[in-house]
């Protein structure tokens, strides 16, 4: 049995994200390049980025970004070297170029035109004048001082 | 039998929700009242029906039948009795079932409790519920039956995903769907009036308590949800901006702002059209995250069996209904004059901007889980948007929103004096500000976040305790109890929404984290705790082998906790799974995770302190408690009540 479990667990291990074997001695650099992890995908999972990730993948990933940062590069040189061999898919945020300013823009934009319609609301309602009420008709005023009776 | 028999039923809730569908809304434009009040029999029906399908899928969950094709691919004899139940929903087809059970309850429950309501209105209602219940019962009879059976069946099942073998499947889907089906009635209750051409303070008062109940389920669920993925996953996240995610938290955002302005509508008799608008949209961000989680548009780690087939089918009835609805409303809005009239510092005011924040921030949210799709269609490109795009956009609208909530909910209805509210919020303001203050002196080189999340919390929480306050009026603390209890829903709503403001930030800003491998008996520090692995065992399961670890973790020579971090593997789904152990307590958790075993002997463990994680989940129990502290209030308990009234002659039996 402790054979069969032994071989089980080689059969599928859980890599766990980040490995000890794979932190850097400097810890200002880890940092850096933990932070910098969170910003690229694990290219085959779902929606994960490689620091959390498990893929075998990732790893190499997050190995590349602690060999560039060991060789000196700066953080956005890191970025430029991963995104060059594997594109722009593998950065959680995306650039602001190209057609992706309508995705950051999208949010402000959207909050002027909605806050200047609200606005606009809001004027107008300020200076409408108070509908005046239509006075009850007989039948209504009638049936209102039934009710009243009914008291 | 009984699968047949379940089988037959679900057919005939199909039938009974055609007859629901088309018999009302022809009675209720012929106002012939034989015809409207067939609704009624129609609803409780097809929710006996349907119930009777689900019974009968569950009961062949529970007695592990493996001639249906459904229970062999989602479960397994050894699987423990809790996730043979649950896991009837734990799989597309069964969840889907769920979905229209849930559906059908909520028609029922407006036929049961909606005596107070106008009849054609009702028969509209109902009329328009029965058709969404139509769409969906088509969906599952014709791409996704749960009843189909093998010819031949296997000796045992494949079993349930591990991820999924947990209590949280037990309690997040039904929630969720409770909350965006929900939804539904407020859609229903909006067709409904735009078909009757009529929208007033009543209607307001119907749909409110539809919208808060839709809300209290879906935040609930959320956190729910948020809570499993927090000590499931095994590094402690909490939300990842997922698309699935998203998906649930869109319709959130929006039930959101229809319950304020569903309020104006009531008080106000104003932002009619936008109150209708927002109860379209909300049902149709459900139908929106039905349609990703589904269809296998985005990736997202709630994977279900993806298939082109049914995406196309959400997408048809995501586009009658929302499409539908928006062409109803494009005709008939105008009909729909604003009555109130009210200055720029009102109440109302403050209403619309929490409005257009939360509509706005909603927006950010839908874009930017499609702009994937959009940009590779239009622009050729590939590319992700992932958590720090969303972090950037959305956080923004969040602090607006705490910072303009305490002032906006004191200001007065139809016109209010600024200086009066600040002056009597001045004391929250400057103990914020005094707490954010202290926390940025003591904490050096940390990130501003958690400054910023103490002065929002405390401006929050101060805040509604402020406005509560304020509410008694001359009395003071001997009306405190006796305040109306929409009051007290409302202030302790918006202090849950401070406290989960503030635990976010405390979480993300003073998290510890820890990665290394630990030596069987040698100490090791991680923050202000002292760690020991003991040992690690070999453990057998019912349907799992597990290795566990066994960590005693100190504080100053005290002892604190026994940490029992587990690796699971689960051979029949083959399958690994970590199982986080942790020590949770009020201020911090102690989160520890085991993994490999390394050539010396050792074994990789994380370990993580985090500072106010209960409390995320804790401000969400609280928005929900102030929910139902508002549901319960009075003023809805009076028309129901009224109705039952005569039947209080009947002797109880």
């Amino acid at each position: 049995m402790k054979r069969l479990i032994m071989i089980l667990m080689l059969l599928a291990t859980p890599l766990l994200a980040v490995q000890p074997d794979e932190v850097l001695e400097d810890p200002a650099l880890e940092s850096r390049a933990r932070e910098l992890s969170k910003d690229l995908r694990c290219l085959v999972c779902r929606n994960e980025n490689i620091d959390e990730s498990n893929a075998d993948l990732a790893r190499d990933l997050r190995l590349l970004v602690r060999e560039r940062l060991v060789a000196g590069d700066s953080n956005d040189e890191v970025i430029d070297f991963v995104v060059d061999r594997y594109g722009e898919y593998v950065l959680l945020r995306p650039v602001f170029s190209g057609s992706n300013w309508l995705l950051w823009a999208a949010g402000p934009l959207m909050l002027l035109v909605a806050g200047g319609i609200g606005y606009g609301f809001l004027r107008g309602r300020a200076r409408a004048s108070s509908p005046t009420e239509a006075a009850l008709s007989p039948e209504e005023q009638a049936r209102l001082q039934e009710i009243l009776r009914d008291e | 039998m009984i699968t047949e028999l379940g089988h037959f039923a679900l057919i005939l809730a199909f039938l009974v929700a055609i007859v629901q569908t088309v018999v009302p809304l022809v009675g209720a434009a012929k106002r012939w009242p034989g015809w409207m009040a067939a609704a009624e029999p129609a609803a409780s029906a097809q929710f006996l029906l349907t119930l009777t399908a689900f019974g009968a899928l569950t009961w062949a969950f529970v007695t592990s039948d493996f001639s249906l094709q459904l229970v062999v691919a989602n479960s397994h004899s050894a699987k423990p009795m809790l996730y043979k139940i649950s896991g009837t929903w734990g799989n597309h087809e069964g969840s889907m079932l769920l979905w229209v059970l849930i559906v059908s309850l909520f028609g029922a429950m407006a036929a049961w409790f909606g005596g107070n309501l106008p009849p054609t209105l009702k028969a509209r209602v109902l009329a328009v519920q029965g058709a969404i219940g139509v769409a969906f019962f088509a969906f599952i009879l014709f791409t996704s039956n749960p009843f189909l059976r093998l010819a031949v069946p296997p000796f045992d099942g494949q079993d349930l995903n591990p991820l999924l073998q947990d209590p949280g499947l037990a309690f997040h889907p039904p929630f969720l769907y409770l909350g965006y089906v929900g939804l539904s009635m407020a859609f229903s209750f909006a067709v409904a009036a735009l078909i009757e051409g009529r929208v007033d303070a009543a209607w307001g008062r119907w749909v409110r308590p539809w919208t808060l109940a839709a809300w209290i389920f879906l935040t609930i669920g959320i956190a729910l949800g948020s809570w499993w993925a927090y000590y499931e996953l095994g590094w402690g996240g909490f939300w990842f901006w997922d698309p699935v995610e998203n998906a649930s938290f869109m319709p959130w955002l929006l039930a959101a702002a229809l319950l304020h302005s569903a309020i104006v509508v009531e008080k106000r008799e104003s932002l009619k059209s936008w109150t209708i608008l927002l109860a379209i949209l909300a049902f149709g961000f459900s139908l929106v995250g039905t349609f990703i989680v589904r269809s296998g548009l985005l990736t997202s780690v709630h994977a279900f069996a993806n298939d082109p087939e049914r995406g196309v089918f959400i997408l048809i009835i995501m586009g009658f209904f929302t499409g539908g609805a928006l062409t109803l409303f494009a005709a008939r809005a105008q009909a729909m004059e604003a009555k109130g009239v009210f200055g720029m510092i009102s109440r109302e005011s403050a209403l619309v901007a929490n409005n257009i924040l939360l509509a706005v921030g909603c927006f950010v949210v839908f874009v930017g889980t499609l702009w994937p799709v959009v940009a590779e269609m239009l622009f050729d490109r590939k590319l992700s948007v992932g958590p720090p795009f969303f972090d950037m956009a959305f956080t923004p609208f969040v602090i607006v929103l705490a910072l303009i909530l305490p002032i906006g909910s004191m200001l007065p209805w139809k016109r209010g004096v600024l200086g009066r509210v600040t002056r009597r919020l001045l004391p929250a303001f400057g103990l914020a500000l005094a707490l954010g203050g202290l926390v940025w002196a003591t904490q050096t080189g940390r990130s501003a976040l958690g400054p910023l999340g103490v002065f929002l919390g405390t401006w929050v929480v101060a805040g509604a305790l402020v406005d509560l306050w304020s509410r008694t009026g001359s009395a003071g603390a001997r009306r405190l109890l006796r305040l109306p209890r929409a009051d007290w829903g409302k202030a302790v709503a918006h202090a849950g929404l401070g406290v989960t403001i503030f635990a976010i930030c405390g979480l993300i800003a003073w998290q510890d984290e820890d990665i290394r491998v630990a030596q069987p008996g040698a100490p090791f520090q991680v923050g202000a705790y002292t760690l020991v692995l003991d040992d690690v065992v070999q453990v057998e399961g019912p349907n799992y082998l597990s290795t566990m670890g066994h960590i005693r973790a100190e504080k100053n020579g005290r002892f604190v906790a026994d940490l029992f971090p587990e690796k699971r593997i689960y051979p029949v789904a083959q399958m690994p799974t970590t199982e986080a152990a942790i020590d949770y307590r009020m201020a911090r958790d102690l989160y520890v995770v085991i993994g490999d075993q390394q050539a010396d002997g050792g074994w990789t463990v994380r370990t993580y302190i985090k500072p106010f994680a209960n409390w995320i989940w804790t401000g969400c129990i609280l928005m929900a408690l102030g929910g139902v502290l508002s549901l319960s209030d009075r003023r809805f308990r009076v028309a129901a009540g009224a109705r039952r009234a005569p039947a209080a002659g009947v002797p109880a039996e």
